[in-house]
């Protein structure tokens, strides 16, 4: 029993952290779903971008951690609104098939550049002093890395919500998820709403790939090899909501870290048995609302 | 004259023509006579296209005629892969029986995914396929399992029999070609017996239209399962016919990278043809080969963008351009 709790603890800590870069990687997939009805594989490049961004700042040498994962996140903005204008554009009207493939043909250049620019070696940001040392209570021991993710995803998160809540740019959003033609029809300039929230989601991702580089480091076949968590996220989540996400992305970031430590024999199984039977119970997402 | 005094080669026309067969479904099985006589060197890349050939036309089947957008469709090839593998090496060596098993497999896996997954729609579909592969990687990769799968090892050291008892896989893969070809043979005649058949064409309304077509009292949901299994049951064989030729089954045949490569063959040559997937299949492994040659992984810069600019100009593939090309001219001769 003295053992359990520091175990549970620490394991408690890695799935919320695991769970809350998941949501930041997924809110912009989600909305991009949701609003525009595009299959984006190439999402999670974005994320690993920003990743890599930040970790060719940092080992530059001239600029810190902190300041270098702003930067990051503005300039993988900057990437994912001038493909929005130019390549996604050109698939808006095409079917699902024609997304799936155009996205993928991101992919693979993202996967290319990386290794071409930073080779096939795993990367992560190198922490400051005070991260890499646990706080530790008696028995039981946090990791600051992972209480600054958490942290900080709630902040973002926070921000986003309220965004959403009080804004007006976040009633044109949401009229935008809810019905995309009726929004269109009462005035709303939805793809110009939906450029500002790709552009925003791109940042949110290249954020959380800042952030969680040593939970998930950096290599060229990042974009795909975190692709399927996510996409998990926001199918089990319901395409479009936030809510639904945040939900998702927590549960499946704790079972796959509570699985994957007391049934080691299955190691990543348990999570996509979780999935598959999630989704096959409610296939429009399991926190999905009725109506979506 | 009545129709007893046809000559005879009239009838066999007519008998083929209702597969959809014609002279021209010959012109690969030439081409690939004439590889054997004048590219001998090129014996082992020609089989890695036939199996490459046989699991584009698997997807072709699920994705170009029943539009079920599978991600997954790895899964199959590496249940094949597997199966045909763990059957040589503790049940049989005859090639011919490892693949009919594996084909047993390939299809038994479509008929519980497909049950599962094709209840779905739209996205939670893709994603479905996806994980299920994702799943089957993961449980082959587990270390509950690795008795069984070799773990990241995967299996190899088994042997494989003598063809009909007599041919035996030589090192310079004689007989492995002419096996494969055999085997392409088989599949993409089995695809055109399917699609061209009644329950072939329920299949492609269901594709333009499942409302409607459930309305004209079609049990949707069992066609699609049904095909799922036909085309995983194909898929499997290639998958059985790759580890039988290799003498190796690894965690990659059922890695994404495989479906992408499909799907990138698929949209190369057009999808719902058929002929798109063999001419995709055969660009796609004989450039990815020199490629890969030159240089592994500036080669993906090039099949990204080609993908990318695939679904902006040409969304029907090769096989599209070229009959937009013939219509072209038909339509000026006639026209002029």
């Amino acid at each position: 029993m003295l053992k359990l709790v520091p175990t549970f603890a620490a394991l408690l800590v890695d799935g919320v952290a695991y769970g809350m870069i998941l949501f930041l990687m997924s809110i912009g997939l989600t909305i991009t779903l949701g609003v525009m009805r595009i299959a984006n594989l190439a999402h999670c490049g974005f994320a690993m971008i920003g990743g890599y961004t930040a970790f060719a700042l940092v080992s530059s040498g001239r600029i810190g951690v902190f300041a270098a994962m702003p930067i990051a996140v503005v300039s993988t903005m900057a990437l994912g609104a001038a493909l929005e204008r130019s390549v996604y554009r050109w698939v808006y009207t095409a079917g699902q098939l024609g997304q799936i493939l155009m996205t993928l043909g991101l992919v693979f250049i993202f996967a290319a550049s990386a290794n071409l620019f930073f080779g096939s070696d795993l990367h992560a940001l190198a922490l400051p002093g005070w991260m890499s040392q646990n706080w530790s209570w008696g028995a039981v021991s946090i990791s600051p890395y992972r209480a600054f993710i958490i942290v900080i995803s709630i902040v973002l998160a926070a921000i986003c919500w309220s965004i959403l809540e009080f804004t007006d740019f976040g009633a044109r959003l949401r009229a935008a998820v809810d019905n995309p033609r009726m929004a269109r029809c009462v005035g709303i300039d939805v793809p110009w709403v939906f450029s500002i929230t790709f552009s925003v989601g791109c940042g949110l991702a290249a954020a959380a790939g800042a952030l969680g580089t040593q939970i998930m480091p950096l290599e060229p076949w990042y974009a795909l090899e975190y692709l399927v968590p996510l996409l998990m996220v926001v199918a089990v989540g319901g395409l479009g909501s936030l809510k639904g996400s945040f939900y998702a992305a927590l549960t499946l970031g704790l079972i796959d870290t509570f699985g994957r430590y007391y049934i080691p024999a299955a190691g990543a199984f348990v999570i996509y048995l979780a999935v598959v039977a999630l989704l096959l119970w409610r296939p429009q997402g399991v926190f999905a609302r009725a109506s979506a | 004259m009545s129709a007893r005094a046809e000559p005879t080669i009239e009838i066999a026309r007519r008998g083929f023509a209702r597969h959809g067969l014609s002279w021209i479904d010959t012109l690969p099985f030439i081409f690939a006579v004439l590889v054997y006589l004048f590219g001998g060197r090129y014996l082992p890349l020609g089989t890695q296209v036939m199996i490459q050939i046989a699991f584009a036309l698997s997807l072709d089947l699920a994705l170009g005629y029943g539009g079920i957008d599978s991600l997954g469709h790895v899964a199959f090839f590496g249940m094949g892969a597997y199966t045909a593998g763990l059957f040589a090496m503790h049940v049989s060596t005859q090639p011919l029986v490892g693949l009919v098993v594996a084909a047993a497999a390939g299809a038994f896996t479509g008929l519980v995914t497909g049950v599962l997954v094709l209840r779905t729609r739209g996205l939670t579909l893709v994603m479905l396929t996806l994980a299920v592969a994702t799943m089957l990687q993961q449980l082959a990769n587990a270390a509950a399992m690795k008795p069984v799968t070799g773990g990241a090892d995967g299996l190899f050291g088994f042997e494989i029999a003598p063809l009909f008892g007599v041919f035996s896989f030589d090192l310079a893969g004689h007989t492995a070609y002419w096996y494969a070809l055999g085997v392409v043979a088989f599949v993409f005649f089995t695809c055109k017996v399917v699609v061209n058949s009644p329950f072939g064409l329920a299949i492609r309304g269901i594709r333009e239209n499942p409302v409607r077509m459930r309305m004209l009292g079609v049990n949707v949901t069992t066609r699609l399962v049904t095909l799922y299994c036909i085309s995983g049951a194909l898929a499997a064989i290639a998958g059985g016919l790759s580890a039988q030729v290799t003498r190796l089954v690894g965690l990659d045949s059922l890695a994404f990278l495989l479906s992408g490569n499909a799907l990138v063959m698929l949209i190369l040559g057009g999808t719902g043809s058929l002929y798109g997937a063999i001419i995709g299949a055969i660009l796609f492994v004989v450039l990815s080969d020199r490629a890969a040659a030159i240089d592994p992984f500036n080669w993906l810069f090039a099949i990204g963008f080609l993908l990318i600019f695939a679904v902006r100009f040409a969304p029907q593939g090769i096989v599209g351009l070229l009959t937009q090309w013939t219509a072209r001219i038909e339509r000026r001769r006639n026209g002029a």
